[in-house]
């Protein structure tokens, strides 16, 4: 009886490790600053950053949360048709955004809010975006942050081609590719991973594992760490705590200098959480305890750098609060501007599917216009 | 001066058309800041908070809690000009058109874009050019996607996907639920007069292009057919390959006409419960027996240990001393509580009885079970009973609460109901029915008298489970309901 008991175990959990997946021992994660915001080195990933640069990372994080906590409310507010939220996963992202250089390229998935803000991005040109008042309103290459892509892993693809490009072009860039662990399921991804190996392209794929494929966990995805993968592609993988801001830029500053080195693709898989739902139509209690949030918390990727920037003396009282009077500025200029963002023209949507009109759409316009003229009173 | 603001009920999921307010955060006379929670709003997708887009003094709540509303229905008014003003004077601030949001401009359009329905007053449709009133009229019997959408929760206004008479077609449009709503509303007002339904039909096809998919218009092209002679039957009213063919063919025999079926979409709860039932039923081989039996001296028991201090405060159901009596069963059948593990070729005979509870909520059938069951005393036993039925009415009940489970009771003597052939929770391996506790003549003690008597159903796993072993497990089941007292020899 005993013995089948103990096979039993066996018999009905068919994941392996899928017992303890969100906090166990991660001896191969990079950390530089830990949870309690101790700043610790690392054999090979090192970080010169002045006081100035720290306190401007804490700057980039504040501001890009409470943009995501602005943004939230307006979708409730019925403002925005939908919105992804970043929360928890500002240091896995402006860490990677202040990684690149002049000249990179950057692929974002459509969650990204900290990529652009760290690429200049004005944030009324996303909100605009989740409005559904335009496709998203910036020139990506005057940013170097291409548009929002919604196809799960597709952005991997364009990353790949544009770094061959690169590399056609001898020019001495990178690009770098975002993804989510659920896209690594995808066959774009992997095409893309094959694809940069076997032509040692100049790219970086930057996975944010936030636990969770909308609402299917990573055991779901992966029976291995997903940094693990990488080497099946034959590139090298690294794990970073995605929620340690300066581990995350210098990982991908590593990365990024490889890939223009001529060193290939990088996979990094940046370990964080999402905190929030997957968007704002999604409810995550019905998949996740309350017990594991709270866990995730206490590695708040924020807390841990303003411990370390108090305890350091690096900036004080006056400082945080100066940053959160810019963030409610901030906040109160993206409800301002998303309110009040004009309706576009109907006749709008013909106007970018092509970089030249086809004739089949300007049959199509000229209908759409005969059509509503076709009505009493004025448009 | 009072500014008076109201605040919409937003689409908060996407495409949504309701909710349901849980809870009220506010009251009148409160002082809100902007993104202050105001209330709690239940969706098809998810409970969430909804922040207020004003700063002010709350003045009214439109609805109260546990009502359900439309999204694009005012829900609340707030004052934003610092003095209070009675209720009454909300409507007057409708209208003014200072193209605040959720305010009307004088077109009758509101400033946003998305979440509400961009329209909230009886602002009429703008007519079509040249086009005779009646034809306008006919259009909305034709199957058709009216222009400007709209999703707002209006009086009269058409309905954004208006049907054929027989209203069968499924809404396919953002907003479609509310608009087939409408359009059921509107099939029901109109005469039911097949020539009049037929003459507005061909009007209605002369003013809209037809709806077919392209591989459809080519091959209606090839064939010569005229697609707005062609009656669509597929969903939305497109018209499929095969009506084409139709209209080809000779007329056929008239249809008998519908008779107002509602097509109800199968998803959420529903789902999944079909997927497990189909599942189990068509794995398992069920095997179902039955036992009636004279539970009076339970029925006297429940009431003698009701008043003992260590059961008070808890609820001493007939149903605790059923799933006491399965679980002093189960431990002398430990088969019973087991699995069928097709992959790895083995039956896996659970250590401990999670016992599973199915439970009617307003989300749908789920079965939450007490995990290690058996181990638990009576009051114990009770408190969890209580706990898992009150988490699962309150729609609470966590996802591992309803993994895990080893076997289960259903309760379906609550309806009235004597017994059933209950289907197996999938995995598990038996089930137990528990009928209405009735009086009923018995023979008892050589004399017809009145006595508390109730229907079990056991279903099991014929694979795992021999008719020897079922019946027996059901005859302990039975014995212990009927004599408490056999309890001692378990």
């Amino acid at each position: 009886m005993t013995a089948l008991q103990q096979k039993t175990t066996e018999v009905v959990d068919p994941v392996p490790g899928a017992g303890a997946p969100h906090l166990p021992d991660q001896p191969d994660l990079v950390q530089l600053l830990t949870p309690e915001g101790e700043r610790v080195e690392h054999p090979d990933y090192r970080l010169d950053i002045s006081d100035e640069e720290l306190r401007g990372l804490y700057r980039d994080l504040a501001l890009v949360r409470r943009w995501d906590a602005e943004a939230t409310a307006l979708q409730r507010q019925g403002e925005l048709g939908i919105w992804a939220s970043l929360l928890g996963q500002e240091a896995a992202q402006v860490g990677a955004g202040r990684a690149l250089a002049e000249g990179d390229m950057a692929f974002p998935t459509y969650r990204e809010h900290g990529v652009a803000w760290t690429r200049g991005v004005d944030p009324l040109h996303v909100m605009s975006l989740f409005r559904g008042v335009d496709q998203g309103g910036w020139d990506p290459v005057a940013r170097s942050f291409n548009l929002y892509t919604v196809v799960i892993g597709a952005q991997t693809l364009h990353a790949t081609g544009y770094a061959m490009g690169l590399q056609r072009d001898g020019a001495e860039n990178a690009a770098l590719a975002f993804l989510g662990d659920g896209a690594t399921s995808q066959g774009e991804v992997n095409e893309a991973m094959i694809w940069a190996s076997t032509f040692a392209a100049p790219v970086v794929f930057f996975c944010q594992n936030n636990q969770y494929a909308i609402s299917a966990p990573i055991e779901r995805q992966s029976r291995v760490p997903l940094f693990h993968r990488a080497a099946g592609f034959g590139f090298p993988g690294v794990r970073v705590d995605g929620n340690d801001v300066l581990a995350v830029l210098a990982v991908t500053r590593a990365a990024l200098a490889a890939a223009r080195e001529g060193s290939g693709p990088t996979f990094i898989e940046a370990f964080t959480y999402r905190m929030g739902a997957h968007t704002t139509s999604d409810d995550p209690t019905r998949y996740r305890l309350a017990g594991e949030l709270e866990e995730w918390k206490l590695r708040d990727p924020i807390a841990r750098l303003k411990a370390h920037l108090s305890r350091t003396g690096i900036a004080g009282p006056e400082f945080f609060t100066a940053v959160d009077a810019e963030g409610d500025e901030l906040a109160a200029r993206i409800r301002k501007g998303t309110v009040e963002m004009p309706d576009p023209a109907g006749t709008e949507m013909f106007d970018h599917v092509f970089a030249e009109q086809t004739p089949e759409l300007a049959q199509q316009r000229e209908e759409f216009v005969a059509y509503h003229a076709s009505f009493e009173g004025e448009q | 001066m009072a500014e008076l603001r109201q605040f919409k009920l937003p689409d908060v999921g996407e495409g949504l058309t309701e909710g349901e307010i849980l809870s009220w955060l506010v009251a009148v006379g409160d002082t809100v800041t902007v993104n202050q929670p105001l209330c709690e709003v239940e969706t098809a997708k998810a409970a969430v908070e909804l922040p207020s887009p004003f700063a002010g003094t709350v003045t009214e709540l439109l609805f109260d809690a546990g009502t359900t509303v439309d999204v694009g229905a005012p829900i609340i008014t707030i004052d934003v000009g610092g003095g209070a003003a009675p209720a009454a004077d909300a409507p007057a601030a409708e209208g003014t058109g200072s193209g605040l949001i959720g305010e009307t401009n004088a077109n009758g359009r509101t400033a946003v874009l998305v979440g509400y329905g961009p329209r909230s007053t009886e602002a009429k449709r703008r007519p079509r050019r040249g086009q005779p009133v009646e034809a306008a009229a006919a259009r909305a019997t034709a199957p058709q996607v009216l222009p400007e959408a709209d999703y707002g929760s209006g009086g009269d206004r058409p309905p954004l996907l208006a049907t054929a008479p027989d209203a069968r077609v499924k809404p396919v449009r953002h907003g479609g639920l509310e608009a087939a709503r409408a359009a059921e509303a509107a099939a029901a007002r109109r005469p039911a007069d097949p020539a009049a339904s037929a003459s507005s039909d061909t009007a209605g096809r002369g003013a809209l292009r037809p709806l077919a998919k392209p591989p459809v218009r080519k091959y209606a092209k090839e064939l010569g057919i005229d697609l707005t002679t062609v009656r669509g039957t597929g969903e939305g009213g497109v018209i499929t390959r095969a009506d084409v063919d139709a209209a080809l063919a000779p007329p056929a025999e008239p249809q008998v006409g519908a008779t107002g079926d509602t097509r109800i979409p199968i998803k959420g709860v529903r789902k999944h419960t079909a997927a497990a039932m189909v599942a189990s039923a068509f794995t398992a081989p069920h095997v179902t027996e039955f036992l009636t039996i004279d539970m009076t001296r339970t029925m006297k028991l429940r009431e003698r240990l009701s008043a003992r201090p260590e059961l008070a405060g808890v609820k001493v159901s007939p149903l605790l001393f059923v799933a006491k009596a399965l679980l002093l069963a189960a431990k002398r059948h430990p088969m019973v509580n087991s699995s069928w593990d097709e992959a790895a070729q083995e039956i896996v005979v659970h250590g401990a009885v999670n016992l599973g509870i199915a439970a009617a909520t307003p989300r749908g059938l789920i079965v939450p079970n007490i995990k290690d069951a058996g181990r638990l005393s009576l009051a114990e036993l009770a408190g969890a009973l209580s706990e898992l039925t009150e988490t699962a009415r309150a729609g609470k009940t966590q996802p591992a609460d309803m993994t895990g489970g080893t076997i289960t009771i259903t309760n379906v003597g609550v309806f009235g109901v004597d017994t059933g052939t209950p289907i197996l929770n999938p995995g598990e391996s038996a089930i137990l029915a528990f009928g209405a506790v009735r009086e009923m003549p018995w023979v008892h003690k050589g004399k017809v008298v009145p006595r508390q008597v109730t229907q079990l159903a056991l279903s099991f796993d014929h694979r795992i489970v021999d008719g020897e072993l079922g019946s027996r497990f059901l005859a302990d089941v039975g014995a212990l309901l009927h004599d408490p007292g056999t309890a001692l020899t378990f």
